[in-house]
């Protein structure tokens, strides 16, 4: 039974010449991208129609790496889904903890030490900043600015994964809250050390902003492209920095103030035209306003318990009911909607991927670009396949 | 914002007809869903959706949930009459709830930031490709999410444009969400076989039959 004969020979398909209405149109020619294009971040597939180089249509293929996360979760118990949360969008394991944390504290009503609340917002500010710097390296390296500024942006998150590691003991699958706090605490010299790193973090932003912020070939392949209005980005459910590029005022610590982000004073980054140099732009803003929230934490941090003593990592039964927890990770919105029926396993466990929603106006974005913007575009949207396909 | 009630009260009087009731939820800081029969759905989204008051124009979460047919036990105090006393006596009543699914809409508002109202859509039965309605074209966002749904719950959301599988591939039998599914045969290759894998390769591979 083999399929070989049925394959075509290419993998692309001239299509007729006419459109759908019956008007005149060039040769269209579909061209399959992915799973194994490099600009795709992973194994994504774009089923895109073009007419000469520019797009008439554009479909997102993916499930690569479906393992049904959701089905395996339902099966084990609350604690055990936390490291398997890491796995979700790989790049963030913190925030991804933290969510599912937030989630389980809200359906089981347990408290959080003020000491582990600061904690969490130095993890989730420091992800948030080498989420950042890297999704920009990809960025420009999808552009055509081979290695050089990528290993700038990867020679910073390493300075920060050696914080994750020795906190935690593991670079990227962090492992590290747990509900009611988290799992250790951090040593005086770790806060030194975080400290140390956040003070010298604006110098390197300004130069990293050196390269590109008025980088010619950055401006003219981004100014106008890819232009996502006001409107469609709230009706089609974008988060994160691709909604605030889009110039909606909409960010979750700001909106639900949870964890202890009140307490600090930061503002929101707004995009003004929705296009891809926005969204560039709102993610150096974005860090800098990181960088303000992590000095304000590292200064104010006080001494204390990490862990609520209530609460029970062995047998943790919560009561019926349900909860949806969601916090502002660096990708956009990311909740975790979770039915309880008493057991020690969650009924219903679902995940609200933040890259999976934004791909849902990628076709929107790209209709009438050329072939080589749909790769920038794709770019600037900062999707994680481990997200995506859960 | 406004409670569940005073968004029933209002809900009713906007769109007729619609049946509306709060389910309960006994986590104290969840909120109590609103359900929603599925031949108005699609109006009192519209209305959640352009209600001033309201706005929820950002529909954050949707999804599914599968609830397989249950035994539920209830205790009943009946009279019977034991040797010529009449005496109260309890009894185990035990009803059949039929299976149904669920899509769950998790709705927020952008614009005056607030939320979230849950709303619920049931279908009637548990069948392969159970009807519902579609929101998408009230929110954008739900095209992706419940193509996933259809995918992994298998409930047919009527009205959506381009309802098809997302995650699994096209040629999929089963919905992998659903309570009652069972995962496939298959297993790790294993050059010596043995116990639990030896029994899963004489599943898979039935011994051949001499001639």
């Amino acid at each position: 039974m083999s399929t070989v004969a049925e394959m075509p020979s290419q993998n692309y398909e001239i299509l007729p010449k006419t459109s759908e209405t019956g008007e005149p149109i060039g040769e269209l020619l579909e061209v399959s991208m992915g799973p194994q294009h490099p600009s795709t971040h992973g194994v994504f597939r774009m089923d895109v129609v073009l007419d000469g180089e520019k797009v008439v249509k554009l479909k997102p293929v993916f499930g690569y790496l479906h393992r049904n996360h959701e089905k395996i979760a339902e099966n084990i118990s609350y604690l055990s889904s936390m490291p398997y949360t890491d796995r979700l969008d790989y790049f963030c394991s913190m925030t991804n903890n933290w969510a599912y944390a937030l989630a389980v504290e809200k359906l089981s009503g347990l408290a959080v030490p003020e000491r582990a609340e600061y904690i969490r917002v130095i993890m989730a500010e420091l992800t948030r900043l080498q989420n950042h710097t890297c999704l920009i390296g990809f960025f420009v390296q999808d552009m055509g600015a081979l290695g050089t500024p990528l290993m700038y942006a990867f020679r910073e998150r390493e300075k920060i994964l050696d914080l994750f590691e020795s906190v935690s003991g593991a670079r990227m699958m962090c492992n590290y809250m747990r509900f009611g706090g988290v799992r250790c605490d951090v040593t005086p010299e770790w806060l030194a050390q975080a400290k140390q790193l956040v003070d010298g973090y604006g110098k390197f932003l300004d130069e990293f902003e050196a390269l590109f912020t008025e980088n010619e070939i950055l401006l003219a392949r981004t100014q106008g492209v890819g232009v996502l209005s006001k409107e469609l980005a709230v009706s089609s459910s974008v988060t994160g920095p691709m909604l605030r590029a889009a110039g909606v005022n909409y960010d979750i610590r700001k909106v639900d103030k949870y964890g202890i982000y009140n307490w600090f004073d930061y503002k929101v980054p707004l995009g003004e035209h929705g296009d891809t140099y926005d969204r560039y732009m709102i993610r150096v803003l974005e860090m800098r306003e990181s960088v303000k929230i992590l000095q304000q934490a590292l200064c104010d941090i006080p001494a204390g318990p990490v862990m609520n003593p209530k609460a029970k990592l062995r047998g943790f039964r919560p009561k019926p009911g349900e909860a949806y927890g969601r916090i502002e990770a660096p990708k956009g919105e990311l909740g975790f909607y979770l039915i309880s029926d008493g057991s020690a396993n969650p009924y219903r466990y679902r995940v609200r991927p933040p890259s999976f929603i934004n791909l849902t106006i990628l076709e929107d974005m790209c209709l009438g670009h050329r072939i080589a913007d749909t790769v920038v575009i794709l770019g600037s949207v900062d999707i994680v396949l481990g997200e995506v396909d859960r | 914002m406004e409670t569940p009630e005073q968004i029933k009260t209002r809900l009713e009087m906007a769109v007729p007809g619609a049946k509306i009731e709060i389910l309960p939820n006994d986590c104290p800081a969840g909120e109590r869903p609103l359900l929603v029969d599925s031949a108005h759905a699609l109006e009192v989204a519209k209305y959640l959706c352009d209600d001033p008051q309201l706005r929820l124009d950002y529909c954050s979460n949707v999804t599914g949930v599968d609830w397989p047919e249950t035994e539920l036990t209830e205790k009943i105090k009946v009279k019977q009459v034991v040797d010529g006393v009449e005496k109260e006596v309890e009894e185990l009543k035990k009803t059949v709830r039929p299976g149904f699914l669920e899509v769950v809409y998790h709705l927020y508002s952008m614009e005056l930031k607030h939320g979230p109202v849950v709303l619920r859509q049931r279908t009637t039965n548990r069948e392969a490709e159970a009807p519902a309605v579609s929101l998408t074209s009230v929110w954008r966002g739900c095209e992706f999410q419940e193509r996933e749904v259809f995918d992994l719950f298998g409930i047919r959301l009527a009205g959506h444009p381009d309802l098809r599988r997302i995650l699994m591939w096209d040629g999929f039998k089963g919905f992998p969400m659903r309570r009652d599914y069972v995962a496939p045969d298959d297993f790790e290759y294993e050059p010596t076989p043995h116990d639990e894998v030896l029994e899963q390769v004489q599943k898979h591979y039935p011994p051949e039959v001499k001639a």
